[in-house]
């Protein structure tokens, strides 16, 4: 059975240090909730909190239904992996698995039945008397993995599970990890700092900052329509062009970005957003642009919203699919992701082709999306 | 290991180079004898029979070798009125230092685990307060400690001994666990919680195993100062009940006429053995405990 969890004003201090800073959050049952941020924002504290190895300083959390405020971590129907994997050492990779159904008292052909289950399906079980000093780390992984999933608990928590393994088993595991969840339908926590592991893996994403939750949504909404500046530039890779403006209103709305000279760039707003800022002239804005929609002019089919403009190529970086020139408008660096046939050398003057309907504006003092 | 690793690393070449290496290799040559000279000196002796001793160097090796003097400092020579030799006295030691040994360590190892794995409030103080132990010189502490083991009525006993030696085992046990359990995962307790498993089932289930290498350092340590201790020995102890340090010192004090030079050396070398086996059989793990304990971040 998967369990829903709700947090409501959840709070937690070291000290006089405000880690979790009030957060609400209702995670229906069945569901795979990534929580992303950068480093020391709070997402492993916030993960203790829901297992239960961290006190809560205010606030409620309820899984399934009942409230664990109280209820230390055996009792909590959940099961956690660790970036550390935190194996035991001394004990075989048999005894690791066993040793929470050990404490719980569960019958011994149980225990053996369910280590069996799970052992074919993380392809471990030639290494059952092995110690985990003995295995790679992939497979110290597995094993993890295998510790958590034997005790089919109602939620698992994650705490950045793959960010020890190397680029190549990480991609891997990923895809292990979704096919598991959508064969076990549990819900699952998913501690990680990777946006590109949160937008893979989420049926919906918390992002994180500094002990708030800034947007909790689906990947293509947190994507495609993100609520601030934070998370606009937290998710995406290479991550978005952010340019420092004011809005100019001159037979349309236009943004002309700073120490831009008189006369030159100026960036034209479709009419839809034109409209809902009409009236701030002048208005100190943040204007986002994907690098993916900036490319080089004519090279898609033409489009509603579209402008072209010239700059010279800075710096051109292969990436092998796509090609990243960057070049700078006003004091700004930006980044366009281009064909590679369509790049050219760094110095050559270069078409753009911007698709504004994809822009995004910030006010830039709040960092709020208007 | 380490010579392993090291092994393989370019050196200077060169007279001068290579002289120094010879110096260096002569310097400590010297340190080596005379570290080694008085057990040379003690083990000859005690192989010696007493003529030969009247009659030749300190220095010189025993043309004769006889083990006379061994049996006798064993079950026959004189220590005060009783001539039973040194056995009764080590059986004694060997009583005392066990249990003092298992429970000191046992003790400290739960309270190094406690310390770091179950912080409490005001945990730092108390650690700095049991440190403070490992410091305080033992004269100070006999009489009030001779008081408390007479109210006890453990006063001039073996298992006074054995308590006296646990609790002041305990500051250094403490340290030793407590500074290899620093090192221990934190992850590995919570997967433990999460797993179900409390207080002594972590402890005994998962943490102690993973301590040997600080159990055999911890052992060691606490074996060499119980069995060697001489001050809480004389002090707490009478007669039959006194360990062999305090055994060893009455009977080189007993004089019987002539000094039997070969029965002392031998009944001091058998004293020392049992210390002297631990650092043998353990020793290899001991540095490897201490260095783990110090590095291990
Ligand atoms: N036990 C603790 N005592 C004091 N401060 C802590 C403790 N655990 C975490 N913190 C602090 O809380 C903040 C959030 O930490 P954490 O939740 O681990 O961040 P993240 O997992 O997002 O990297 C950090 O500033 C960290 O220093
Ligand atoms: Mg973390």
């Amino acid at each position: 059975m998967a369990a829903g969890i709700k947090l409501e004003k959840v709070q937690k201090f070291f000290g006089t240090n405000e880690v979790i800073r009030k957060i609400d959050l209702d995670i229906e049952p069945g569901e795979f909730v990534v929580l992303v941020g950068p480093s020391g924002c709070g997402k492993s504290t916030l993960l203790n909190l829901i297992a239960g190895l961290e006190t809560l300083s205010a606030g409620h959390i309820q899984i399934g239904g009942v409230q664990v405020d109280d209820t230390p971590p055996r009792d909590r129907d959940i099961a956690m992996v660790f970036q550390s994997y935190a194996l035991y050492p001394t004990k075989t990779v048999r005894h690791n698995i066993t040793f929470g159904m050990q404490t719980r008292n569960i019958p011994k052909p149980e225990q053996e039945s369910a280590v069996d289950e799970f052992a074919r399906l993380l392809q471990i079980d030639q290494l059952l008397e092995r110690k985990p000093g003995q295995l790679s780390g992939g497979q110290r992984q597995r094993v993890a993995m295998g510790r958590a999933l034997v005790r089919k608990p109602a939620v698992f928590l994650f705490d950045e599970p793959l960010s020890n393994l190397d680029a190549k088993l990480r991609i891997e595991m990923r895809t292990e990890i979704k096919k598991l969840h959508q064969r076990l339908g549990k819900t699952v926590v998913y501690v990680t700092h990777d946006q590109i592991e949160a937008m893979t893996l989420a049926t919906r994403i918390a992002v994180m900052d500094n002990g708030s939750i800034r947007q909790f949504a689906d990947p293509a909404t947190i994507y495609e329509n993100p609520a601030d500046l934070f998370v606009a530039g937290f998710m995406g890779s290479p991550p978005m062009n952010m340019v420092p403006g004011r809005l100019v209103v001159d037979e349309g709305l236009f943004v002309v970005p700073d120490q831009e000279p008189e006369g030159g760039l100026r960036f034209p707003i479709p009419a839809k957003a034109a409209a809902r800022l009409a009236g701030d002239d002048g208005r100190k804005v943040v204007l986002g642009l994907r690098p993916e929609t900036i490319f080089a002019a004519g090279t898609e089919l033409p489009g509603p919203n579209r402008f072209v403009f010239e700059r010279e190529v800075d710096v051109v970086e292969p990436t092998g699919p796509d090609t990243m020139i960057v070049f700078s408008v006003g004091s700004q660096d930006l980044i366009a992701r281009v064909r590679p046939e369509d790049a050219r050398p760094s110095g050559t003057r270069f078409r753009f082709e911007v698709d504004m309907g994809k822009a995004k504006i910030f006010d830039s003092e709040t960092g709020r999306r208007l | 290991m380490s010579a392993h690793v090291t092994s393989g690393i370019v050196r200077a070449k060169g007279l001068r180079h290579q002289l120094m290496r010879a110096v260096l290799f002569v310097v400590l040559g010297i340190f080596c004898i005379y570290y080694l000279i008085p057990l040379v000196v003690m083990i000859s002796t005690s192989l010696k029979s007493l003529e030969e001793i009247r009659a030749g160097s300190l220095l010189s090796l025993p043309q004769e070798v006889n083990f006379d003097a061994w049996g006798k400092a064993w079950n026959s020579a004189c220590v005060g009125v009783r001539c039973d030799g040194l056995e009764p006295y080590v059986w004694n030691s060997v009583l005392m230092t066990i249990p003092a040994v298992l429970i000191s360590t046992l003790l400290g190892a739960l309270n190094g685990y406690a310390l770091t794995k179950w912080r409490f409030r005001g945990a730092d103080v108390i650690f700095a307060l049991i440190l403070f132990g490992a410091f305080i010189p033992f004269q100070v502490v006999l009489l009030p400690m001779a008081r408390t083991l007479g109210q006890l009525g453990l006063a001039g006993s073996v298992p006074g001994l054995i308590l006296v030696h646990s609790v002041y085992g305990l500051a250094f046990t403490t340290l030793f666990f407590r500074n290899f359990f620093i090192g221990v995962s934190d992850g590995i307790l919570q997967a433990a919680k999460v797993d179900g498993a409390g207080f002594f089932r972590i402890f005994f289930g998962i943490v102690l195993p993973m301590s040997l290498p600080a159990i055999v350092v911890t052992v060691i340590w606490q074996f060499t100062q119980i069995w060697n201790d001489f001050l809480f020995g004389v002090a707490f102890t009478v007669g039959d009940s006194n360990p062999v340090t305090v055994a060893l010192n009455n009977l080189v004090n007993t004089s019987t006429g002539v000094k039997e030079y070969n029965v002392d050396m031998a009944a001091a070398i058998i004293a020392a053995l049992p210390t002297l086996l631990v650092y043998v059989v353990a020793g290899a793990y001991f540095v490897r405990g201490l260095s783990a304990g110090a590095v291990k971040g």
